[in-house]
């Protein structure tokens, strides 16, 4: 009897997995992620394990930061709602391949943009929503104040499975200067073990840096060298082969720049709909079809607008009022001397 | 009939295939539609990352396949010591847990029951973080038994610096075949004619005087260079010269060591324990020194209850020893699964090999342990 038992169950798990293979091949066309997405009714989002200013927690699990404003802003232009976003603290070796394999579907967790990781490992940059570069950091009693005081023999404690490493290597190369690089791979292990006194210098973007500093057991005894030794462009990045998705979170971190631009604010997004200039009508939906083109409604950017604010407001929020970089240096709109430049929404 | 008895294998093995063949088509499709190739040329390019420790010469410049092998005698390493360590710490436990003295007798059990009930990772933590908090600077390091420094950046201990090494290196061998080939003839003449040699005494003589003869007549010269703390910044300091053996590396074996040790000290206690009592009293009332009676009658029994348990544990301290990724030790995980494979962006491809490796190194220890466990085993006449 169980052996009949056995063979049904068998026979049943087989149709099952022949089914699958039918429903999968006859998968609908246009975006499948848009379609999941609003079929799930939020938007699965992969941040960082706890970077201020960019994604971090708060006690009670309410993810902040420029990085989680992105997802934010995809949540409230899909969904209608900013707060619909599940997000999934990854480490930076887990980070494209939880995209890859479909277990989130937009990474925003300051991800430098370069041609390897674009072209080669199924992945699509589709915008820059921090400039940042490299940087070092060092006890301030040891009286280095330039890269250039660097004696071989120098440890520099940082993260695996970044361009970090890569840069390290290049910069301690190009001056000659013998070094142990300290890997870990994950940022709090990084910081314990460089404020521990593991090593000489710790190295990683400068924004990441001045976050970290202020986690250290008394901050003030470390500064970061004035140096840069790499462009680290970090944005949104989202899997290859969905253009409509990409599309949509490109023009979620653009209109979010642009309404910066155009002086849009939370605040007077209503006031903007009756305003006289055509581009800013069109970016709070008052004019035009600018939604249709992503199978949206024509209100999708002034939700974006009014549920989690301009560029501006989302940096002032998250970085300069909690004081980890109070100057917006490059990240500045192009008008106001800094090289945020987005391609108009028309 | 017969077709009643088939017809279950056949469709558990069609189903078997089934499942494979899904996964690898999904897998195959899923990639195709992302734009990932699969393939292994990865390998020859350039890693163009650093290592912290290696054993063999590796910089940036060499290949992935060259990480990889880092990643993997790095690995090695940690394990054979860890392995050999904690054979050592676990026996002495596990006798101490059967002294009679009870002082010994609790400290054994007490040693055991904290050690083994705290997970690995956090045992790992606590060495490295503690470690690290507890050790001194460079600058304010004092020596330790007269040439090597203990601090915060690691341990520096005088290197050796070898003149005609590989003769060195023969003789080692050539003794080790001497020693192989006089046991077995003191073997036999104590079965002939009962003739019994110091053969311990006699091999140590050999394995010393030989290797010792190369210093005179082979030319092989040993010096040593010495760790000199160097200033790289007004309040920071390292050691330059000797050998520096990370922080990473003595926390991560350590940790192994104490948790894997306390495994080992329950088999060997449950192995004498197995062995019965009157076995004891027989070897003693024919003559036999307590010595003798452990070594001729109780341990050649209890090593077969002993090895079993204990192969396994070696093969979970080898799997644990990929813990070191979480504090920086650059084992085959946090080298390769790790860095390489965020480069690279081959995930399938990096997991592959990396599980491939670990299946290797364990059948490999299993195999090895197996068949020291027959060799020992009582031969049934």
């Amino acid at each position: 009897m169980f052996k009949y038992l056995k063979q049904l169950t068998s026979l049943v798990a087989m149709v099952a997995v022949l089914f699958t293979f039918t429903t999968e091949t006859m998968a609908a066309k246009k975006s499948k992620t848009l379609k999941n997405t609003q079929k799930k009714g939020f938007v699965r989002c992969g941040v960082s394990q706890g970077l201020p200013g960019f994604s971090n927690a708060d006690a009670a699990g309410n993810w902040t930061g420029v990085d989680v404003d992105v997802c934010r802003a995809v949540a409230a232009a899909v969904l209608g709602d900013a707060s619909k976003v599940k997000y999934t603290p990854l480490s930076a070796k887990e980070r494209f391949t939880a995209l890859t394999s479909g277990e989130i579907d937009i990474l925003s967790r300051n991800t430098t943009w370069t041609l390897s990781r674009d072209a080669d490992i199924g992945l699509t940059f589709v915008g820059v929503n921090f400039y940042d570069g490299q940087g070092f950091m060092v006890r301030k009693s040891s009286g280095i104040t330039s890269t250039s005081q660097f004696k071989n023999g120098i440890s520099a404690c940082t993260n695996i499975g970044t361009t970090t490493e890569l840069n390290m290597r290049d910069f301690f190369n190009s001056k000659g200067i013998s070094y142990t690089p300290v890997a870990f791979e994950k940022a709090d292990e990084v910081v314990a073990a460089y404020d521990a006194g593991r090593c000489d210098t710790y190295t990683t973007d400068k924004s990441g840096l001045a976050a970290q500093r202020t986690k250290m057991s008394n901050p003030d005894e470390h500064i970061v060298l004035p140096e840069t030794i790499s462009k680290e462009p970090l944005g949104p990045v989202v899997r290859q082969g969905d253009s409509v998705w990409e599309d949509i979170v490109r023009w979620s971190l653009n209109t979010m720049i642009e309404a910066e631009e155009y002086g849009i604010t939370s605040g007077n997004a209503d006031m903007m709909k009756t305003s006289d200039n055509p581009a800013i009508k069109r970016l709070v939906g008052a004019e035009g079809e600018m939604g249709a083109a992503f199978g949206l409604d024509n209100d999708w950017n002034y939700r974006i607008i009014t549920q989690v604010g301009n560029y501006g407001e989302s940096y002032k929020r998250n970085i300069a009022d909690t004081g980890i970089l109070p100057d917006r240096g490059p990240n500045e709109l192009w008008t106001k001397g800094g090289i945020l430049y987005v391609p108009p929404s028309r | 009939m017969k077709l009643k008895k088939i017809l279950p294998q056949f469709l558990t093995l069609l189903f078997i295939v089934l499942i494979f063949g899904f996964f690898t088509m999904n897998a195959q499709e899923n990639m195709d539609t992302r734009g990932i190739e699969f393939g292994f040329g990865f390998l020859k390019q350039e890693a163009s990352f650093d290592i912290q420790f290696s054993l063999i010469d590796y910089d940036g410049s060499k290949s992935y396949a060259r990480a990889y092998l880092v990643g993997l005698l790095n690995t090695l390493l940690v394990s054979a010591i860890g392995i050999v360590l904690c054979t050592i710490l676990g026996v002495v436990i596990g006798v101490a847990r059967l002294s009679p003295n009870y002082l010994i007798n609790r400290t054994a059990s007490f040693y055991i029951e904290f050690f083994r009930n705290i997970p690995l990772l956090l045992q790992i933590f606590f060495w490295y973080f503690a470690a690290l908090r507890a050790l001194p600077m460079p600058e304010d390091a004092s020596l330790l038994l007269g040439t090597s420094y203990m601090t915060i950046k690691g341990l520096y201990t005088p290197a050796p610096i070898w003149n005609n090494f590989d003769v060195f290196l023969i003789s080692l061998i050539l003794s080790l075949i001497i020693i192989f080939f006089f046991n077995r003839y003191a073997k036999r003449k104590q079965e002939e004619a009962g003739i019994q040699y110091p053969k311990f005494l006699i091999s140590l003589g050999i394995f010393i005087i030989i290797p010792a003869l190369t210093f005179i007549f082979g030319g092989v010269d040993l010096s040593w260079s010495f760790p000199e703390l160097k200033q790289l910044a007004k309040t920071s300091f390292t050691y330059e010269g000797g050998v520096g053996i990370p922080p990473e590396l003595i926390a991560l074996t350590l940790a192994l060591t104490l948790y894997t040790a306390t495994f080992i000290a329950e088999n060997v206690r449950a192995g004498i324990q197995g062995i019965g009592k009157g076995q004891k009293e027989a070897a003693a009332s024919i003559g036999l020194t307590p010595g003798q009676v452990l070594k001729l009658v109780i341990m050649p029994q209890a090593l077969r209850i002993i090895i079993p348990p204990t192969t396994n544990q070696y093969l979970n301290l080898t799997k644990n020893s990929s813990l070191a990724a979480a504090i920086a030790y650059p084992d085959l995980v946090l080298v390769f699964a790790g860095t390489a494979m965020m480069q690279t962006g081959r995930a399938i491809e990096i997991v592959a090999i990396t599980m491939a490796t670990y299946l290797t190194i364990s059948l490999s220890i299993s195999v090895f342990m197996n068949w020291y466990n027959k060799s020992i085993a009582i031969k049934e006449k």
